[in-house]
């Protein structure tokens, strides 16, 4: 062994006993690289919830409940779902932070900061109805694109905020607006910054509804970073992309708004319906407003095992977009016969309602209880996914699950 | 003593002290050096070296798994590499994984993603991709409503 190998050799060995393998595994680290264990976000704990949760996507960020944890009458934060189009906002200061009403309709540009818009118009609580267009895209034959939303894309939340109304009578709305777009914080997943991940809207009717809210608090909180703080657009009833998350300028418009997703494709469906599969042209596809009338079984959890002889409760929600439910029905015959549940009202217009019921099984076996809501013009859930469309929205299929008497 | 043997040791103690000091200049340098080219003596020195542990960590940032690509989630097949390097930057594999389409509706997805969502040219890589996500996410016949699945069966306590 010739001197110099034989230095280093016992210098590597010098430094092998004092550092050990960890100089070896840095040798192998590629740059950059982090160890698997600092790269798993645990995203229950990030956005404080369930983790019974599914996650769909984590870039961007979609999470969906399941039925039986929307059971609270008013939605917790931790059991709400996540829809995501862009990259979370990462630093709001919160002392910087303005709304501007402009647009071509708007009488005077203004622009508020957060005790501005706190301190200068009344505050209102509403619980609203919040439905992903999506909701239960994954049961579309043929499959359509897109985040596969099961049931779980629903929440009803207590909204705290000012009415969008007043702020834009603020700023004034000229005769010719047509239509509101909002514009927000977030970024385009491709970290491009000239493009919007979403800015939708809603015409003129809608923006003005008692009930459509600038939102500052969500349950009596401030609203959590997932869910748009500091303020929200929150219009009940329609396609919770109407909600636009992390606000910052609402655009009163002369036409219907062209922001990213109002156009093509996006949040739209057939205006004329067609067959499974067929090819739909960008000007034929009409865009969503009111969501269809839809409903929940919240409890029990799908797969409870009841002795003979036991009455089985069950319970929970139904909401129908623009309008209210008016009769709440189960069957435990795949529809052969239906049966009327009791159905509350709502605690206020655009809340989902709650219902319940007592079962009777006449005899042992496996059952499925199927829910079936009806809204205030008699139309009802189907029993069926109803009418394909290319992007699979508005799968308002009747809930069930799954119970065996033993 | 005389001065002369008294000039020599001191002599010899400087020597001394320069040689030492030398020698920690030397090996500072050597263990920053070292430090910052960990793989520097690792070619002749480490190989069968049985008291070191080598974790392949570039192995892992790729393991397979029963037919599925860890990292990802993706499943194993010819065009894997090609899909995660060009269809996992924006969004995450799993919206691949969730959605199945023939190959008109994948390539369609590309057309849209190039179009709107600043996805770049795939060059000779894009047949690799479709062929791979045809192949592998291709749609599944539903009907129109299917048998309610994994259900976990538990005994209700009221």
């Amino acid at each position: 062994m010739s001197r110099r190998k034989f230095i280093k050799k016992a210098s590597l060995g010098a430094f092998a006993s004092i550092i050990g393998s960890e100089i070896i595994f840095g040798s192998n680290m590629p740059i950059g690289y982090k160890p698997l264990a600092l790269q798993e976000i645990d995203p229950f704990e990030m956005f404080d919830k369930n983790p019974e949760m599914t996650v769909l996507n984590s870039k961007p960020w979609n999470i969906e409940a399941k039925a039986h944890l929307l059971d609270h009458r008013v939605t917790p934060n931790k059991n709400m779902f996540i829809r995501n189009n862009g990259r979370i906002p990462e630093k709001i200061n919160i002392n910087n932070w303005t709304l501007t009403i402009d647009g071509e309709s708007v009488k005077k540009s203004k622009t508020y900061t957060l005790p501005q818009l706190k301190s200068k118009f009344k505050h209102y609580t509403y619980q609203l109805t919040l439905e992903c267009g999506g909701n239960g895209r994954s049961e579309y034959n043929p499959p359509a694109k897109g985040n596969q939303w099961t049931i779980g894309a629903v929440s009803c939340a207590n909204w705290t905020g000012v009415r969008l109304k007043d702020v834009l009578d603020d700023a004034g709305i000229k005769e010719d607006a047509v239509y509101i777009g909002y514009h927000a914080m977030d970024s385009h997943l491709s970290g491009d910054p000239k493009k919007e991940p979403i800015s939708r809207g809603a015409p003129m009717y809608k923006a003005l509804q008692e009930e459509t809210l600038l939102a500052f608090a969500m349950n009596g909180e401030d609203i959590p970073l997932a869910h748009g703080f500091p303020v929200r657009l929150v219009a009940g009833g329609w396609p919770a992309s109407v909600s636009g998350k992390w606000i910052n300028r609402i655009s009163i418009r002369n036409k219907e708004h062209d922001g990213t997703k109002m156009t093509g494709t996006a949040y739209r469906v057939p205006c004329k319906p067609v067959a499974p599969g067929e090819k739909v042209k960008d000007e034929d596809m009409c865009i969503i407003e009111s969501m269809p009338v839809k409903s929940l079984l919240t409890y029990p959890k799908t797969g409870a095992m009841i002795s003979e002889g036991k009455k089985l409760n069950i319970r929970g929600h139904a909401w129908a977009g623009e309008l209210k439910v008016s009769k709440m029905e189960y069957s435990i015959d795949f529809g052969s016969t239906w049966k009327v549940c009791e159905l509350e009202q709502p605690v206020n217009r655009l809340a989902w309602q709650h219902f319940n019921a007592s079962i009777f099984f006449p005899k042992k076996g496996y059952y499925e209880v199927w829910a079936k809501a009806t809204d205030s013009r008699g139309v009802a859930q189907p029993m069926l996914v109803p009418g394909w469309n290319p992007k699979g929205y508005l799968n308002n299929a009747c809930h069930r699950i799954a119970i065996k008497v033993i | 003593m005389d001065l002369k043997t008294f000039q020599n040791q001191v002599r010899s103690v400087y020597k001394l002290l320069l040689i030492l000091f030398g020698l920690v200049v030397v090996t500072s340098f050597g263990a920053i050096y070292f430090v910052n080219n960990p793989d520097l003596l690792e070619k002749d020195v480490l190989k069968g070296s049985n008291n070191l542990i080598d974790i392949p960590l570039e192995a892992n940032y790729d393991k397979i798994e029963n037919g599925i690509h860890v990292r990802t989630g993706l499943v194993e097949d010819v065009g894997l590499m090609e899909t995660v390097n060009n269809c996992t930057n924006c969004h995450s594999s799993k919206l691949v994984i969730q959605n199945r389409m023939n190959k008109e509706r994948w390539v369609a997805t590309i057309r849209w993603m190039q179009k709107t969502q600043n996805l770049w040219d795939l060059g000779k890589n894009e047949d690799v991709i479709i062929d791979y996500l045809v192949k592998n996410y291709p749609p599944e016949k539903k009907g129109r409503r299917e048998v309610l699945t994994n259900v976990e069966w538990y005994m209700l306590k009221e």
